[in-house]
Protein backbone atom coordinates (compact mmCIF):
# COMPACT_ATOMS: atom_id res chain seq x y z
CA UNK A 1 0.00 0.00 0.00
CA UNK A 2 2.53 2.31 1.17
CA UNK A 3 5.67 2.38 -1.65
CA UNK A 4 7.87 4.70 -3.07
CA UNK A 5 5.84 6.54 -5.48
CA UNK A 6 2.59 7.44 -2.87
CA UNK A 7 5.37 8.34 -0.35
CA UNK A 8 6.76 11.06 -3.16
CA UNK A 9 4.38 12.10 -4.16
CA UNK A 10 2.70 13.14 -0.70
CA UNK A 11 6.13 15.36 -0.01
CA UNK A 12 5.89 16.88 -4.02
CA UNK A 13 2.43 17.55 -3.32
CA UNK A 14 3.34 19.58 0.12
CA UNK A 15 6.25 21.08 -1.78
CA UNK A 16 4.34 21.76 -5.01
CA UNK A 17 1.91 23.71 -2.44
CA UNK A 18 3.92 25.35 -0.42
CA UNK A 19 5.55 26.96 -3.78
CA UNK A 20 2.26 27.94 -5.54
CA UNK A 21 1.36 29.53 -2.24
CA UNK A 22 4.28 32.42 -2.37
CA UNK A 23 4.22 32.69 -5.90
CA UNK A 24 0.28 33.39 -5.67
CA UNK A 25 1.67 36.67 -3.79
CA UNK A 26 4.63 37.05 -5.72
CA UNK A 27 4.42 40.88 -5.18
CA UNK A 28 4.60 40.64 -1.81
CA UNK A 29 6.94 37.61 -1.25
CA UNK A 30 9.46 38.35 -4.19
CA UNK A 31 9.04 41.91 -5.80
CA UNK A 32 8.63 43.57 -2.40
CA UNK A 33 12.29 42.04 -0.98
CA UNK A 34 13.53 42.69 -4.32
CA UNK A 35 13.12 46.12 -4.32
CA UNK A 36 13.87 46.95 -0.77
CA UNK A 37 17.20 45.30 -1.21
CA UNK A 38 18.00 47.28 -4.76
CA UNK A 39 17.20 50.59 -2.66
CA UNK A 40 19.63 49.55 -0.14
CA UNK A 41 22.37 49.26 -2.53
CA UNK A 42 21.45 52.44 -4.53
CA UNK A 43 21.24 53.88 -1.29
CA UNK A 44 24.47 52.74 0.79
CA UNK A 45 26.66 52.54 -2.53
CA UNK A 46 25.86 55.81 -2.81
CA UNK A 47 26.55 57.09 0.08
CA UNK A 48 29.52 54.73 1.23
CA UNK A 49 31.13 54.36 -1.92
CA UNK A 50 33.70 56.51 -1.03
CA UNK A 51 34.27 56.35 2.74
CA UNK A 52 34.79 52.61 3.21
CA UNK A 53 37.50 50.53 2.34
CA UNK A 54 36.68 46.46 2.63
CA UNK A 55 38.99 44.18 0.18
CA UNK A 56 41.46 45.31 -2.32
CA UNK A 57 40.94 45.29 -5.81
CA UNK A 58 36.54 45.11 -4.77
CA UNK A 59 35.07 48.21 -5.22
CA UNK A 60 32.27 48.97 -2.06
CA UNK A 61 29.59 48.54 -4.44
CA UNK A 62 30.22 44.81 -5.18
CA UNK A 63 31.62 44.29 -1.92
CA UNK A 64 27.76 44.77 -0.60
CA UNK A 65 25.94 43.00 -3.69
CA UNK A 66 26.58 39.17 -2.14
CA UNK A 67 26.06 40.73 1.23
CA UNK A 68 22.64 41.74 -0.03
CA UNK A 69 21.72 38.99 -2.10
CA UNK A 70 22.52 36.48 0.93
CA UNK A 71 20.60 39.08 3.55
CA UNK A 72 17.35 38.75 1.57
CA UNK A 73 17.86 35.14 0.78
CA UNK A 74 18.00 34.46 4.33
CA UNK A 75 15.21 36.67 5.75
CA UNK A 76 12.78 35.40 2.95
CA UNK A 77 14.03 31.38 3.47
CA UNK A 78 12.76 32.18 7.14
CA UNK A 79 9.93 34.52 6.21
CA UNK A 80 8.63 31.27 4.13
CA UNK A 81 7.94 28.44 6.23
CA UNK A 82 6.88 30.58 9.17
CA UNK A 83 4.59 32.62 7.90
CA UNK A 84 3.32 29.44 5.91
CA UNK A 85 2.69 27.59 9.21
CA UNK A 86 1.53 30.26 11.25
CA UNK A 87 -1.07 31.33 8.65
CA UNK A 88 -2.43 27.41 8.37
CA UNK A 89 -2.66 27.15 12.30
CA UNK A 90 -4.39 30.53 13.02
CA UNK A 91 -6.68 30.07 10.05
CA UNK A 92 -7.22 26.09 11.11
CA UNK A 93 -6.07 24.50 7.67
CA UNK A 94 -2.91 22.92 9.43
CA UNK A 95 -5.11 20.03 10.34
CA UNK A 96 -5.21 19.46 6.00
CA UNK A 97 -2.08 18.06 6.31
CA UNK A 98 -1.84 16.69 9.98
CA UNK A 99 -4.69 14.16 8.96
CA UNK A 100 -2.81 12.89 6.15
CA UNK A 101 -0.55 10.20 6.32
CA UNK A 102 2.71 12.64 5.65
CA UNK A 103 5.51 11.54 7.70
CA UNK A 104 7.21 14.42 9.99
CA UNK A 105 10.49 13.95 7.82
CA UNK A 106 8.36 14.64 4.29
CA UNK A 107 7.05 17.44 6.13
CA UNK A 108 9.95 19.05 7.42
CA UNK A 109 11.54 18.55 3.92
CA UNK A 110 8.61 20.01 1.75
CA UNK A 111 9.05 23.15 3.81
CA UNK A 112 12.65 23.25 3.96
CA UNK A 113 12.98 23.07 -0.04
CA UNK A 114 10.16 25.30 -0.46
CA UNK A 115 11.90 27.94 1.46
CA UNK A 116 15.58 27.34 -0.05
CA UNK A 117 13.43 27.86 -3.51
CA UNK A 118 12.00 30.90 -2.33
CA UNK A 119 15.53 32.25 -1.10
CA UNK A 120 17.46 31.17 -3.88
CA UNK A 121 14.95 32.59 -6.23
CA UNK A 122 14.79 36.64 -4.61
CA UNK A 123 18.57 36.09 -4.37
CA UNK A 124 18.79 35.65 -8.18
CA UNK A 125 16.87 38.35 -9.02
CA UNK A 126 18.73 41.20 -7.06
CA UNK A 127 21.78 39.62 -8.47
CA UNK A 128 20.15 40.02 -12.01
CA UNK A 129 19.43 43.45 -11.02
CA UNK A 130 22.41 44.00 -9.60
CA UNK A 131 24.43 43.28 -13.09
CA UNK A 132 22.79 46.33 -14.69
CA UNK A 133 24.70 48.37 -12.11
CA UNK A 134 27.99 46.60 -11.74
CA UNK A 135 30.42 44.00 -13.09
CA UNK A 136 30.57 41.41 -10.32
CA UNK A 137 32.93 38.39 -10.91
CA UNK A 138 31.43 34.81 -9.71
CA UNK A 139 35.12 33.07 -8.97
CA UNK A 140 33.77 30.33 -7.40
CA UNK A 141 30.10 29.19 -8.47
CA UNK A 142 30.13 26.40 -6.47
CA UNK A 143 30.62 27.73 -3.28
CA UNK A 144 28.09 30.59 -3.40
CA UNK A 145 25.30 27.93 -4.95
CA UNK A 146 26.66 25.89 -1.64
CA UNK A 147 26.22 28.79 0.64
CA UNK A 148 22.74 29.46 -0.89
CA UNK A 149 21.82 26.16 -0.09
CA UNK A 150 22.76 25.61 3.54
CA UNK A 151 21.83 29.11 4.43
CA UNK A 152 18.58 29.00 3.14
CA UNK A 153 18.28 25.65 4.77
CA UNK A 154 19.10 26.97 7.86
CA UNK A 155 16.92 29.90 8.01
CA UNK A 156 13.84 27.94 6.76
CA UNK A 157 14.82 25.07 9.50
CA UNK A 158 14.42 28.32 11.65
CA UNK A 159 11.21 29.54 10.30
CA UNK A 160 9.40 25.75 10.72
CA UNK A 161 10.78 25.89 14.13
CA UNK A 162 9.31 29.90 14.85
CA UNK A 163 5.79 29.02 12.94
CA UNK A 164 5.61 25.58 15.20
CA UNK A 165 6.51 27.74 18.31
CA UNK A 166 4.48 30.96 17.70
CA UNK A 167 0.66 30.44 18.07
CA UNK A 168 0.04 34.71 17.03
CA UNK A 169 1.32 36.72 14.36
CA UNK A 170 2.59 39.37 16.70
CA UNK A 171 5.04 36.35 18.40
CA UNK A 172 5.73 36.06 14.56
CA UNK A 173 6.93 39.44 14.18
CA UNK A 174 8.69 39.61 17.48
CA UNK A 175 10.47 36.75 15.86
CA UNK A 176 11.45 39.01 12.77
CA UNK A 177 12.42 41.95 14.57
CA UNK A 178 13.99 41.02 17.57
CA UNK A 179 16.50 37.63 16.07
CA UNK A 180 16.33 37.57 12.53
CA UNK A 181 16.30 41.63 12.01
CA UNK A 182 19.22 42.03 14.51
CA UNK A 183 21.51 39.10 13.42
CA UNK A 184 20.85 39.81 9.87
CA UNK A 185 22.30 43.73 10.15
CA UNK A 186 24.85 42.69 12.30
CA UNK A 187 26.62 39.90 10.28
CA UNK A 188 29.11 41.95 7.76
CA UNK A 189 26.45 42.66 5.23
CA UNK A 190 27.55 46.44 4.88
CA UNK A 191 31.36 46.01 5.79
CA UNK A 192 34.00 43.87 6.89
CA UNK A 193 34.01 42.85 10.45
CA UNK A 194 38.00 43.63 10.61
CA UNK A 195 36.67 47.63 10.21
CA UNK A 196 35.00 46.52 13.51
CA UNK A 197 36.94 47.22 17.16
CA UNK A 198 38.48 43.83 18.98
CA UNK A 199 35.28 43.44 21.01
CA UNK A 200 32.67 43.67 18.20
CA UNK A 201 35.32 41.26 16.02
CA UNK A 202 34.45 38.82 18.70
CA UNK A 203 30.67 39.08 18.81
CA UNK A 204 30.07 39.35 15.14
CA UNK A 205 31.63 35.43 15.13
CA UNK A 206 28.91 34.41 17.13
CA UNK A 207 26.65 35.30 14.76
CA UNK A 208 26.35 32.15 12.35
CA UNK A 209 24.91 34.70 9.73
CA UNK A 210 28.38 36.48 9.31
CA UNK A 211 29.33 32.68 8.41
CA UNK A 212 27.18 32.63 5.40
CA UNK A 213 27.63 35.96 4.25
CA UNK A 214 31.28 35.46 4.53
CA UNK A 215 31.10 32.24 2.85
CA UNK A 216 29.09 33.24 -0.15
CA UNK A 217 30.95 36.50 -0.50
CA UNK A 218 34.14 34.49 -0.81
CA UNK A 219 32.88 33.42 -3.83
CA UNK A 220 32.48 36.00 -5.75
CA UNK A 221 35.56 37.49 -4.78
CA UNK A 222 37.96 34.82 -3.79
CA UNK A 223 38.50 37.06 -0.46
CA UNK A 224 36.54 36.58 2.99
CA UNK A 225 36.88 37.28 6.53
CA UNK A 226 37.60 33.78 8.01
CA UNK A 227 38.05 30.88 5.28
CA UNK A 228 35.04 29.86 3.94
CA UNK A 229 36.06 25.75 4.50
CA UNK A 230 35.45 26.93 8.54
CA UNK A 231 32.13 29.20 7.83
CA UNK A 232 30.81 25.83 5.39
CA UNK A 233 31.51 23.95 9.01
CA UNK A 234 30.44 26.42 11.45
CA UNK A 235 26.62 27.22 9.22
CA UNK A 236 26.63 23.26 8.69
CA UNK A 237 27.01 22.63 12.18
CA UNK A 238 24.24 25.34 13.29
CA UNK A 239 22.04 23.44 10.40
CA UNK A 240 22.12 20.04 12.05
CA UNK A 241 21.76 21.64 15.53
CA UNK A 242 18.37 23.11 14.51
CA UNK A 243 17.24 20.68 11.84
CA UNK A 244 17.53 18.03 14.96
CA UNK A 245 15.33 20.33 17.41
CA UNK A 246 12.72 20.67 14.38
CA UNK A 247 12.62 16.99 13.73
CA UNK A 248 12.18 16.53 17.41
CA UNK A 249 9.54 19.25 17.52
CA UNK A 250 7.56 17.78 14.55
CA UNK A 251 8.22 13.84 15.89
CA UNK A 252 6.43 14.78 18.77
CA UNK A 253 3.67 16.84 17.59
CA UNK A 254 5.04 19.82 19.91
CA UNK A 255 1.68 22.18 19.17
CA UNK A 256 0.68 20.82 16.60
CA UNK A 257 -0.98 17.82 18.06
CA UNK A 258 -2.18 18.00 21.47
CA UNK B 1 -17.81 -9.19 9.89
CA UNK B 2 -14.64 -6.30 9.39
CA UNK B 3 -14.26 -4.37 12.08
CA UNK B 4 -13.96 -0.17 10.87
CA UNK B 5 -12.68 1.17 14.13
CA UNK B 6 -11.96 0.10 17.62
CA UNK B 7 -11.34 1.91 20.77
CA UNK B 8 -9.66 -0.33 23.79
CA UNK B 9 -9.90 1.57 26.79
CA UNK B 10 -9.44 4.56 25.69
CA UNK B 11 -8.43 7.87 28.37
CA UNK B 12 -7.55 11.14 27.54
CA UNK B 13 -6.21 13.76 30.41
CA UNK B 14 -5.74 17.43 30.10
CA UNK B 15 -4.25 18.87 33.09
CA UNK B 16 -6.45 17.47 36.24
CA UNK B 17 -9.43 17.40 33.58
CA UNK B 18 -10.27 13.53 32.71
CA UNK B 19 -11.83 14.02 29.14
CA UNK B 20 -12.28 10.18 28.34
CA UNK B 21 -12.84 8.17 31.33
CA UNK B 22 -11.70 4.52 29.47
CA UNK B 23 -13.88 4.58 26.05
CA UNK B 24 -14.26 0.98 24.90
CA UNK B 25 -16.11 1.20 21.69
CA UNK B 26 -16.32 -1.20 18.11
CA UNK B 27 -17.49 -0.03 14.82
CA UNK B 28 -18.30 -2.57 12.23
CA UNK B 29 -17.53 -2.64 8.59
CA UNK B 30 -20.64 -0.62 6.78
CA UNK B 31 -22.57 0.60 9.51
CA UNK B 32 -23.90 3.84 9.95
CA UNK B 33 -22.87 4.97 13.33
CA UNK B 34 -24.00 8.19 15.42
CA UNK B 35 -22.22 9.41 18.39
CA UNK B 36 -23.86 11.86 20.36
CA UNK B 37 -23.56 13.94 23.54
CA UNK B 38 -23.68 17.24 24.84
CA UNK B 39 -20.88 19.59 24.78
CA UNK B 40 -18.10 18.81 26.91
CA UNK B 41 -18.58 15.13 26.31
CA UNK B 42 -15.82 14.45 24.54
CA UNK B 43 -17.14 13.37 21.68
CA UNK B 44 -14.47 15.58 19.53
CA UNK B 45 -11.83 14.18 22.15
CA UNK B 46 -12.29 11.06 20.66
CA UNK B 47 -12.90 11.92 17.10
CA UNK B 48 -9.30 13.52 17.35
CA UNK B 49 -7.50 10.41 18.53
CA UNK B 50 -8.99 8.96 16.02
CA UNK B 51 -7.69 10.97 13.02
CA UNK B 52 -4.06 11.65 15.31
CA UNK B 53 -4.23 15.32 15.95
CA UNK B 54 -4.49 14.47 20.02
CA UNK B 55 -2.53 11.60 22.01
CA UNK B 56 -4.72 9.53 24.31
CA UNK B 57 -3.01 9.73 27.61
CA UNK B 58 -3.93 5.26 27.47
CA UNK B 59 -5.84 3.02 25.46
CA UNK B 60 -5.42 1.55 21.79
CA UNK B 61 -7.48 2.86 18.61
CA UNK B 62 -7.62 0.78 15.70
CA UNK B 63 -8.96 2.10 12.12
CA UNK B 64 -9.67 -1.43 9.62
CA UNK B 65 -7.01 -3.03 12.01
CA UNK B 66 -4.45 -0.51 11.71
CA UNK B 67 -3.16 1.11 15.32
CA UNK B 68 -3.44 5.09 14.76
CA UNK B 69 -0.26 5.42 16.27
CA UNK B 70 2.28 2.64 15.32
CA UNK B 71 0.78 2.40 12.04
CA UNK B 72 -0.55 5.80 11.64
CA UNK B 73 0.24 6.02 8.08
CA UNK B 74 -2.30 2.90 6.97
CA UNK B 75 -4.81 4.08 9.55
CA UNK B 76 -4.83 7.69 8.15
CA UNK B 77 -4.91 6.43 4.64
CA UNK B 78 -8.43 4.45 5.69
CA UNK B 79 -10.22 7.48 7.20
CA UNK B 80 -11.20 10.50 5.52
CA UNK B 81 -12.65 13.18 8.44
CA UNK B 82 -14.94 16.09 7.93
CA UNK B 83 -13.76 18.71 10.41
CA UNK B 84 -16.68 20.36 12.88
CA UNK B 85 -15.16 23.97 11.56
CA UNK B 86 -15.30 25.94 8.59
CA UNK B 87 -11.56 25.62 7.85
CA UNK B 88 -9.94 26.27 4.31
CA UNK B 89 -7.06 27.65 2.68
CA UNK B 90 -7.58 31.04 1.06
CA UNK B 91 -4.66 30.98 -1.53
CA UNK B 92 -6.01 28.00 -3.63
CA UNK B 93 -9.54 26.73 -5.47
CA UNK B 94 -11.86 24.10 -4.65
CA UNK B 95 -10.41 22.05 -6.99
CA UNK B 96 -6.70 22.83 -6.62
CA UNK B 97 -7.18 22.14 -2.48
CA UNK B 98 -8.59 18.45 -3.56
CA UNK B 99 -5.70 17.83 -5.60
CA UNK B 100 -3.80 18.69 -3.02
CA UNK B 101 -5.54 16.71 -0.44
CA UNK B 102 -5.45 14.00 -2.85
CA UNK B 103 -1.34 14.05 -3.31
CA UNK B 104 -1.00 13.96 0.42
CA UNK B 105 -2.17 10.67 0.21
CA UNK B 106 0.00 9.81 -2.75
CA UNK B 107 -3.06 9.71 -5.20
CA UNK B 108 -2.08 11.48 -8.24
CA UNK B 109 -3.39 12.36 -12.05
CA UNK B 110 -4.63 8.85 -12.21
CA UNK B 111 -7.39 9.87 -9.02
CA UNK B 112 -8.73 13.68 -11.25
CA UNK B 113 -11.43 11.49 -12.42
CA UNK B 114 -12.74 10.78 -8.75
CA UNK B 115 -11.98 14.53 -8.50
CA UNK B 116 -14.39 15.21 -10.72
CA UNK B 117 -16.85 12.54 -9.80
CA UNK B 118 -16.62 14.18 -6.11
CA UNK B 119 -17.31 17.48 -7.15
CA UNK B 120 -20.38 16.40 -9.15
CA UNK B 121 -21.77 14.75 -6.29
CA UNK B 122 -21.83 17.74 -4.14
CA UNK B 123 -22.81 20.21 -6.83
CA UNK B 124 -19.49 21.85 -6.48
CA UNK B 125 -19.43 21.82 -10.12
CA UNK B 126 -20.03 25.68 -10.42
CA UNK B 127 -17.40 26.66 -7.82
CA UNK B 128 -14.64 24.16 -8.82
CA UNK B 129 -12.40 26.92 -9.90
CA UNK B 130 -13.50 29.69 -7.51
CA UNK B 131 -11.20 30.60 -4.46
CA UNK B 132 -11.99 28.83 -1.06
CA UNK B 133 -12.68 32.22 0.71
CA UNK B 134 -15.32 33.06 -1.99
CA UNK B 135 -17.30 30.35 -1.03
CA UNK B 136 -20.43 30.74 1.10
CA UNK B 137 -20.85 28.62 4.39
CA UNK B 138 -22.83 26.00 2.60
CA UNK B 139 -20.32 25.64 -0.09
CA UNK B 140 -16.86 25.53 2.28
CA UNK B 141 -19.03 22.73 3.81
CA UNK B 142 -19.76 20.82 0.72
CA UNK B 143 -15.79 21.40 -0.12
CA UNK B 144 -14.57 20.07 3.42
CA UNK B 145 -16.86 16.89 2.22
CA UNK B 146 -15.63 16.25 -0.57
CA UNK B 147 -11.84 16.71 1.05
CA UNK B 148 -12.48 14.31 3.01
CA UNK B 149 -13.50 11.52 0.21
CA UNK B 150 -10.75 12.99 -2.30
CA UNK B 151 -8.87 9.49 -0.79
CA UNK B 152 -11.61 7.09 -1.04
CA UNK B 153 -11.41 6.19 2.45
CA UNK B 154 -13.71 2.92 3.62
CA UNK B 155 -14.51 5.21 6.75
CA UNK B 156 -15.94 8.58 6.37
CA UNK B 157 -15.78 10.52 10.27
CA UNK B 158 -18.25 13.49 9.90
CA UNK B 159 -18.20 15.97 12.97
CA UNK B 160 -21.33 18.04 13.08
CA UNK B 161 -20.99 17.93 9.58
CA UNK B 162 -24.72 20.45 9.25
CA UNK B 163 -23.97 22.48 12.30
CA UNK B 164 -25.42 25.99 10.99
CA UNK B 165 -26.02 24.35 7.65
CA UNK B 166 -30.03 25.19 6.19
CA UNK B 167 -32.66 22.97 6.07
CA UNK B 168 -32.88 22.37 2.50
CA UNK B 169 -28.53 21.98 2.34
CA UNK B 170 -29.00 19.68 5.55
CA UNK B 171 -31.26 17.27 3.43
CA UNK B 172 -28.90 17.25 0.94
CA UNK B 173 -26.06 16.28 2.44
CA UNK B 174 -28.02 13.58 4.54
CA UNK B 175 -28.97 12.06 1.20
CA UNK B 176 -25.31 12.45 0.03
CA UNK B 177 -24.23 10.68 3.50
CA UNK B 178 -26.78 7.99 3.30
CA UNK B 179 -25.51 7.17 -0.45
CA UNK B 180 -21.97 6.75 0.37
CA UNK B 181 -22.75 4.67 3.52
CA UNK B 182 -25.16 1.98 0.82
CA UNK B 183 -21.73 2.10 -0.97
CA UNK B 184 -20.28 0.77 1.39
CA UNK B 185 -18.35 3.34 3.20
CA UNK B 186 -18.22 3.05 7.12
CA UNK B 187 -19.91 6.11 8.32
CA UNK B 188 -19.44 7.68 12.00
CA UNK B 189 -21.67 11.19 12.61
CA UNK B 190 -21.71 13.05 15.29
CA UNK B 191 -24.42 15.60 16.24
CA UNK B 192 -26.03 17.72 18.33
CA UNK B 193 -29.06 17.03 16.39
CA UNK B 194 -30.96 14.47 17.48
CA UNK B 195 -33.43 13.99 14.58
CA UNK B 196 -30.49 13.79 12.24
CA UNK B 197 -29.03 10.38 14.21
CA UNK B 198 -32.59 9.14 14.82
CA UNK B 199 -32.88 9.34 10.86
CA UNK B 200 -29.65 8.07 10.01
CA UNK B 201 -27.99 6.09 12.08
CA UNK B 202 -28.16 2.43 12.72
CA UNK B 203 -26.42 2.35 16.09
CA UNK B 204 -25.43 5.19 18.59
CA UNK B 205 -23.10 5.72 21.35
CA UNK B 206 -24.23 8.56 23.79
CA UNK B 207 -21.40 10.43 25.57
CA UNK B 208 -21.25 12.01 28.61
CA UNK B 209 -18.69 13.69 30.43
CA UNK B 210 -16.13 11.18 29.29
CA UNK B 211 -18.06 7.69 29.44
CA UNK B 212 -20.27 5.87 26.69
CA UNK B 213 -23.92 6.38 29.05
CA UNK B 214 -25.81 4.22 25.88
CA UNK B 215 -24.71 2.00 22.99
CA UNK B 216 -27.28 0.10 21.06
CA UNK B 217 -29.05 0.12 17.57
CA UNK B 218 -31.57 3.11 16.97
CA UNK B 219 -34.78 1.45 17.24
CA UNK B 220 -33.27 -0.53 20.98
CA UNK B 221 -32.50 2.30 22.84
CA UNK B 222 -36.10 4.10 21.50
CA UNK B 223 -37.71 0.91 22.75
CA UNK B 224 -35.51 0.51 25.80
CA UNK B 225 -36.77 3.65 26.97
CA UNK B 226 -40.16 3.62 25.87
CA UNK B 227 -41.15 6.45 27.62
CA UNK B 228 -44.15 8.30 26.29
CA UNK B 229 -44.84 12.47 26.56
CA UNK B 230 -47.85 13.43 27.52
CA UNK B 231 -49.02 16.93 26.22
CA UNK B 232 -51.24 18.44 28.37
CA UNK B 233 -53.44 21.92 28.12
CA UNK B 234 -54.48 23.71 31.13
CA UNK B 235 -57.07 26.32 32.40
CA UNK B 236 -54.06 27.10 34.88
CA UNK B 237 -56.09 30.32 35.97
CA UNK B 238 -53.17 31.61 38.67
CA UNK B 239 -53.52 27.89 40.23
CA UNK B 240 -49.59 26.33 40.51
CA UNK B 241 -49.41 22.86 38.95
CA UNK B 242 -49.08 20.50 42.26
CA UNK B 243 -45.88 19.37 43.57
CA UNK B 244 -46.29 15.82 43.48
CA UNK B 245 -46.64 16.02 39.80
CA UNK B 246 -43.93 18.25 38.79
CA UNK B 247 -41.26 15.37 38.45
CA UNK B 248 -42.53 14.43 35.38
CA UNK B 249 -42.54 17.70 34.46
CA UNK B 250 -40.16 18.42 30.54
CA UNK B 251 -41.21 21.74 29.30
CA UNK B 252 -43.88 23.93 30.30
CA UNK B 253 -44.67 27.25 27.91
CA UNK B 254 -47.53 29.49 27.84
CA UNK B 255 -49.68 26.66 25.64
CA UNK B 256 -49.13 22.77 27.19
CA UNK B 257 -46.97 21.19 29.29
CA UNK B 258 -44.78 18.17 28.62
CA UNK B 259 -44.84 15.67 31.13
CA UNK B 260 -42.55 12.24 30.51
CA UNK B 261 -44.08 9.77 31.54
CA UNK B 262 -43.12 5.15 32.15
CA UNK B 263 -46.22 3.83 32.66
CA UNK B 264 -49.61 4.25 31.97
CA UNK B 265 -50.85 4.26 35.72
CA UNK B 266 -48.76 7.73 35.46
CA UNK B 267 -51.25 9.23 33.87
CA UNK B 268 -53.92 8.47 35.94
CA UNK B 269 -51.97 9.95 38.93
CA UNK B 270 -51.04 13.12 36.59
CA UNK B 271 -54.48 13.64 35.72
CA UNK B 272 -56.32 13.20 39.28
CA UNK B 273 -53.85 15.11 40.90
CA UNK B 274 -54.77 18.04 38.66
CA UNK B 275 -58.71 17.34 39.12
CA UNK B 276 -57.93 17.43 43.13
CA UNK B 277 -56.28 21.00 42.23
CA UNK B 278 -59.57 21.73 40.45
CA UNK B 279 -57.24 22.46 36.80
CA UNK B 280 -59.12 22.11 33.98
CA UNK B 281 -57.54 19.80 31.51
CA UNK B 282 -58.18 21.77 28.30
CA UNK B 283 -56.48 19.27 25.61
CA UNK B 284 -54.18 16.09 25.76
CA UNK B 285 -52.31 14.28 23.64
CA UNK B 286 -50.04 11.14 23.85
CA UNK B 287 -46.84 10.94 21.69
CA UNK B 288 -43.68 8.02 21.37
CA UNK B 289 -40.64 9.02 22.75
CA UNK B 290 -37.81 10.23 20.54
CA UNK B 291 -34.03 10.32 21.01
CA UNK B 292 -34.56 13.69 22.77
CA UNK B 293 -36.25 11.98 25.42
CA UNK B 294 -33.70 8.93 25.92
CA UNK B 295 -30.56 11.22 25.85
CA UNK B 296 -32.14 13.18 28.92
CA UNK B 297 -33.24 10.64 30.39
CA UNK B 298 -29.64 9.06 30.35
CA UNK B 299 -27.26 12.34 30.67
CA UNK B 300 -30.20 13.52 33.17
CA UNK B 301 -29.30 17.35 31.52
CA UNK B 302 -31.79 19.51 30.56
CA UNK B 303 -32.81 20.99 26.84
Amino acid sequence: MTNFKTEFIGIWTLLKKELLRFWRVVFQTVAAPVITAVLYLLIFSHVLANHVKVYDNVEYTAFLIPGLIMMSLLQNAFANSSSSLIQSKVMGNIVFILLTPITYLQFFLAFLIASIVRGIFVGACIYLFALLYVDLPMLHPWIIFGFAIIGGALLGTFGIIAGIWAHRFDQMAAFQNFVIMPLSFLSGVFYSIHSLPPFWQKVSQLNPFFYMIDGFRYGFFGQSDVPPLLSLSIVTFFFVVLASITLGMLKSGYKLRS
Amino acid sequence: MKKAIVFKSVKKNFGKLEALKGIDLTIEEGEFFGLLGPNGAGKSTLINILAGLTKPSSGSIKVMGYDVTQDYQYARRSLGIVPQELVFDPFFNVREMLRFQAGYFGKGQENDDWIDEVIEELDLKDKANTNMRMLSGGMKRRALIAQALVHKPPVIVLDEPTAGVDVELRKRLWQFIKKLNQKGHTIVLTTHYLEEAETLCSRIAMMDHGKIVALDKTKNLLKRFSAKNLNLRLDLKGKKIPISIQKFMQNLDYHSISFLIEEIAEVEFIISELKKTKIKILDMELTNSDLENVFLKLTGSKK
